[in-house]
């Protein structure tokens, strides 16, 4: 499988990465590159194989109910690069 | 001072021959010393060192001193460090400082650890070379005979290695998402093992690939990095895929012997064009082991060869979502943008480098309505084979021992024009991130231009104890005393 | 008679199937130990792990587990003892991680059954496709600034479960009644408080139109409907809509819309208009989860009576009308406050008085069962006094209303008013007497055939009792004197 522009693009989107015209060209040799070399694992039967998620062979731990966390707004909202008050700010959302 | 290892500086630190004070004072000099040429740390934190190296005199005098007391340490920047900038090599988190302290940091400071600052990585850990660090390359301190290019020291725990290797610290942090502990301490001629998954716990570590990333430590000798691992390790209920498994005594293990373990040896690991040094290195590490006890046992992995295609679709795709945060909004560095959309993508695109881009781009074409079964499913089916591989042979095996990479340390800027040429780099370590195996890189010897190679142990989950005593064995028939040509104390 | 609308074209059937999102009762939020609790100063209930910091991680929450059990066996649905969590992967400002963690391919619960009762009295199964738990997001506030939006995380992360509904449902009044006995099922549980106000239940409503014996035709979802009567206005409109846009000659497109109550009609989200692909894949910070057998027997084994056990155990145990039941156990509180009274009296009346003046005070006082001060043992009390004859009816009404003025014990009441029925014979014959004296061309014209005088005669000895006569001594020392 390979990608045209408008895939690039597509994608560039989704990740949400400004892609400008004049690079995509060359993400798209690069990606083109990557995914062909991916190709090889067409190769391989995996016909009744069961995909493996994880690292670790273990059923998940479940923790208590209990509140242990949060009233830290100073802690929370110190990296933010945009804030009023208790709250973080973006870019006014139209819905 | 800085030819002690670093079980050597506990000791001499525990028998007051030496002061915290003076160990970290002449660390702290050499770091200041010698990151300009080497830049292997992205951010210096020398007054918390000698705060905490007081702290370290004063519970020697106590005779409160814990397994690391006094003991200076690089931390890898993609620990989280409470009240210290943590920037993952990259542009998007530099003006980032944690209000938390990660649980592996948490752990070697509870154990008396000096942090002397931030080591430097290829950016969110992807890479084999520490270009792609947005703070800039870092050099490996080992050159070529006669030759003043300047290498790379691996990656992505690039400047961990290179500052261990120049002394520049005793022992570094590390991670390992696809070879980045074992590739770079293998390019800088020290010792680091990457442990079974579940081993550290992955709780405030930049996550990268959530089911291949595992903390591990680099440090100059195989004790050392048993003695760092039996801190950094350890059950955290923090991080759901963290083992309740206790911690042994991995320094003990280190002089276990190998006398009568069965060393397997996977045929396909010997790939068409392998450098001739590289086999002949391998060939004399199991001479060693045979020589110390062991039996050697020629096994196969037939999916092995797969392992790397593998690895770059499954840890792109949870890359790509993983790295979703990054959106200029909580934290971090923020482009500005008209609407919310633009904010996002001009925030991501000049925040990110280009390979960070480049792989969150490919994992989001690889989990994207009509590519995932052709892609990431058909990824975690291989990535089962690959288990399996390691399971049967293991049947009949107590370890594997390889290669760590397919070359010596590459000068920076080479193996760039294509992608898939740097990725190759993790051939022979990526396997074992795709099963959750232990695995630690040996100085095993130098190549003929005098850069030193590696071999890797590959051992059973949770077995790093037989990865020590076989890392050990090849360890002291190797002698290797080389050292890098530009190092602290030379 | 099946519910269908006409078009110019013929008759359209409405197919709707509902995806009802329910926050979970917990005390902290699916996978942070931060505060659930609803409110609160904003980003105070927000952990680390909430505000998706790097290298923070999820641990899951036992007790969100147990209730997403619980619902499904409420629901009697199958519980999946493997289940597992992917992430949904988004960007959105509320949306601190990039990616919602919920179950996609493997959910908890699988298939169930709800039963709803519509108003001819006929009942209707409506099938649950799943059931799965997931991470609520934040809350963006776009009326604070001119230019910006805030953002306040304490709803990120709460645990949500979303149940799915099969398309069954074909009018609004079945939405509505689905909707209902689903609030109703949860809040017996102690899963969901059904709060919709708060938010705490609100439902996407899928809907498509078709005329007899069509397969399904496209359909519009519309996110986000937050109370019961909005749902079955927007099946409604929707459904018109549809049927203008397929009788013009046109196309349906499959899309999101918004529901606007004070016009109530739908209308295209443009903001979601991007093409959605959320890259779902299996969450590597998580492993699966895995229930034990045993376990899940023993949430059964203490899950609370449900409404319909309890309708037919009303109807079976105190002789009342499936439809007088139902009405009883409509709130789990209501239903015990009634047992309290019932039990050991005349289940009927005590019916009749919850249903009658009961209710209708808890109206006019705007309180509830929860907040209203006539308690149920004074309400079994007031019960008792009519049975024992120390007060009649009439006056039973007058000591509720007392009751419900200053909540005060039925007996005191009657003692402090002297409200007491009077059955001295002596004292009855003595105001027969004085009626008939005082009322001689009644007596007179009552003799004479005009029969239907007698109740006035009760009216006037009751008057002059200041209506604590024993009605039926009344009755009787009447009968005798004017024989």
């Amino acid at each position: 499988m390979s990608l045209d522009p408008a895939a690039v693009r597509r994608i560039a989107r989704l990740a949400r990465l400004r892609v400008d015209d004049a690079q995509v060209a060359q993400i798209q040799g690069e990606l083109n590159s990557i995914l062909g070399w991916i190709d090889q694992l067409n190769e391989v039967d995996v016909s009744g194989v069961e995909p493996l998620t994880g690292g670790a062979a273990m059923a998940m731990r479940m923790r208590e109910d209990v509140v242990t966390d949060g009233d830290l707004v100073e802690a929370v909202l110190a990296n933010a690069p945009d804030r009023e008050g208790p709250f973080y700010t973006v870019p006014k959302v139209v819905e | 001072m800085f030819e002690l290892s670093l079980a050597e500086a506990r000791d001499a630190l525990r028998a007051r021959k030496i002061s915290a004070r003076e160990l970290t004072t002449a660390y702290v000099g050499a770091v200041e010393a010698l990151n300009p040429r080497l830049n292997a740390y992205i951010t210096q934190t020398p007054e918390i060192a000698l705060t905490q190296a007081d702290a370290a005199d004063a519970a020697l005098a106590s005779g409160n001193a814990g397994p690391l007391t006094g003991i200076p340490l690089a931390i890898k920047d993609l620990f989280c460090t409470k009240g210290t900038r943590t920037t993952a090599g990259s542009l998007i988190l530099s003006p980032f400082v944690p209000p938390y302290e990660s649980t592996v940091t948490a752990n070697l400071l509870r154990d008396g650890a000096v942090f002397l600052g931030k080591a430097n990585l290829d950016e969110f850990a992807m890479g084999s070379s520490n270009m792609t660090s947005a703070y800039g390359a870092v050099t490996n301190p080992w050159t070529r005979i006669g030759d003043s290019t300047a290498l790379v020291p691996g990656g992505s725990s690039g400047g961990s290695a290179a500052a261990v290797a120049a002394r520049m610290a005793l022992g570094a942090t590390a991670t390992d998402t696809g070879g980045s502990i074992r590739q770079p301490a293998a390019f800088c001629g020290i010792v680091g093992i990457k442990p079974t998954y579940g081993r550290c716990s992955r709780w405030g570590v930049v996550a990268f690939a959530s089911s291949l990333d595992q903390a591990g430590p680099v440090a100059r000798t195989v004790e050392d990095c048993a003695i760092l691992l039996g801190s950094m390790a350890g059950y955290d209920d923090k991080d759901s895929t963290s083992a309740n498994i206790a911690v042994p005594d991995f320094a003990a293990a280190c002089k276990r012997g190998v006398k009568g373990l069965r060393i397997g040896v996977p045929r396909e690991y010997r790939m068409d064009g392998m450098a001739p040094e590289i086999d002949a290195l391998w060939q004399q590490g199991l001479a060693w082991l045979r020589d110390a006890g062991a039996t050697i046992v020629d096994v196969s992995l037939p999916h092995t060869k797969y392992g790397l295609a593998t690895y770059y679709i499954v840890a792109p795709a949870e890359a790509s979502s993983n790295l979703a945060r990054y959106d200029g909004v909580r934290y971090g560095a923020r482009s500005p943008g008209h609407d919310l959309t633009e904010l996002y993508e001009n925030t991501r695109a000049d925040g990110f480098g280009a390979e960070v881009k480049r792989r969150i781009m490919i994992g989001t074409y690889v989990l994207s309505a009509g590519y995932y079964d052709a892609y990431y499913l058909k990824a975690q089916k291989v990535r089962a084979l690959i288990l399996k591989d390691f399971t049967d042979v293991f049947q009949d095996v107590d370890a594997l021992v390889t290669p760590t990479a397919p070359s010596a340390a590459f000068g920076q800027g080479e193996k760039m024009d294509d992608p898939v040429t740097m990725y190759l780099n993790d051939m022979f370590t990526v396997p074992v991130n795709m099963a959750g195996l232990p695995g630690l890189s040996v100085p095993a010897g130098l190549d003929s231009q005098g850069l030193p190679l590696g071999l890797q142990v590959i051992g059973k989950p949770f077995d790093e104890e037989t990865v020590f005593a076989v890392g050990a064995a090849i360890e002291r028939a190797a002698c290797f005393s080389a050292t890098p040509s530009i190092r602290a104390g030379a | 008679m099946a519910y269908t609308l006409e078009g110019s074209t013929g008759t359209w059937e409405i197919v709707c199937g509902l995806e009802v999102h329910a926050q979970v009762v917990s005390k902290s939020k699916l996978f942070s130990g931060a505060s659930a609790e609803y409110g609160g100063e904003p980003n105070s209930h927000v952990s680390f792990v909430d505000a998706a910091m790097p290298g923070m991680l999820p641990v899951i929450n036992r007790e969100c587990v147990a209730q997403a059990v619980r619902t499904g066996l409420g629901l009697d649905a199958k519980i999946n003892l493997w289940s597992r969590f992917d992430r949904k992967n988004y960007f959105y400002a509320d949306l601190p991680q990039g990616y919602q963690i919920s179950q996609f391919a493997h959910p908890i619960v699988g298939e169930g059954v709800v039963e709803v009762i519509l108003a001819d009295g006929t009942t209707k199964n409506i099938g649950v496709t799943r059931l799965h738990l997931e991470q609520d997001a934040g809350k963006s506030l776009h009326d604070q600034d001119p230019s910006r939006s805030f953002i306040d995380l304490n709803r990120s992360g709460v645990a949500l479960m979303e149940i799915v509904s099969e398309p069954d449902i074909r009018s609004p009044e079945e939405a509505g009644a689905y909707l209902t006995k689903l609030r109703q099922i949860l809040r017996y549980l102690g899963t969901c408080d059904g709060n919709m106000d708060e938010g705490s239940m609100r439902a996407d409503v899928n809907v498509s139109v078709r005329k007899a014996g069509e397969e399904f035709r496209t359909r519009c979802e519309i996110k986000n409907v937050n109370s019961i009567r909005f749902v079955m206005l927007a099946v409604e409109a929707e459904a018109k809509r549809q049927i203008a846009v397929w009788e013009d000659g046109g196309e349906v497109r499959q899309e999101t819309r918004l529901f606007d109550p004070t016009r109530n009609e739908t209308r295209s989200m443009r903001s979601k208009e991007d093409a959605h692909d959320y890259r779902y894949f299996p969450d590597p910070d998580l492993l699966p989860l895995v229930l034990d057998a045993a376990w899940v027997e023993g949430l059964k084994a203490h899950l609370p009576e449900l409404p319909d056990a309890k309708t037919a155990r009303f109807v079976a145990d105190y002789g009342l009308s499936a439809y007088d039941a139902r009405i009883l156990v409509m709130e789990q509180a209501t239903a015990d406050f009634y047992e309290t009274v019932a039990k050991g009296r005349d289940a009927k009346l005590a019916a009749n008085w919850m249903m009658g003046d009961f209710f209708a005070a808890l109206n006019r006082t705007g309180t509830t069962i929860e907040t209203t001060p006539v308690s149920a043992a004074n309400l079994a009390a007031l019960i008792d006094l009519i049975a024992d004859k120390t007060i009649n009816g009439r006056i039973a009404k007058e000591v509720f209303e007392a009751m419900v003025e200053t909540g005060d014990a039925p007996g005191a009441i009657v003692e402090a008013k002297g409200l007491r029925q009077v059955t001295d014979t002596g004292a009855i014959d003595a105001a027969v007497d004085a009626v008939l004296a005082a009322n001689a061309d009644k007596v007179e014209q009552f003799k004479g055939g005009a029969e239907k005088l007698f109740g006035f005669f009760v009216g006037q000895v009751m008057k002059a009792m200041q209506g604590k006569g024993n009605p039926a001594l009344v009755n009787e020392a009447l009968k005798q004197k004017l024989s």
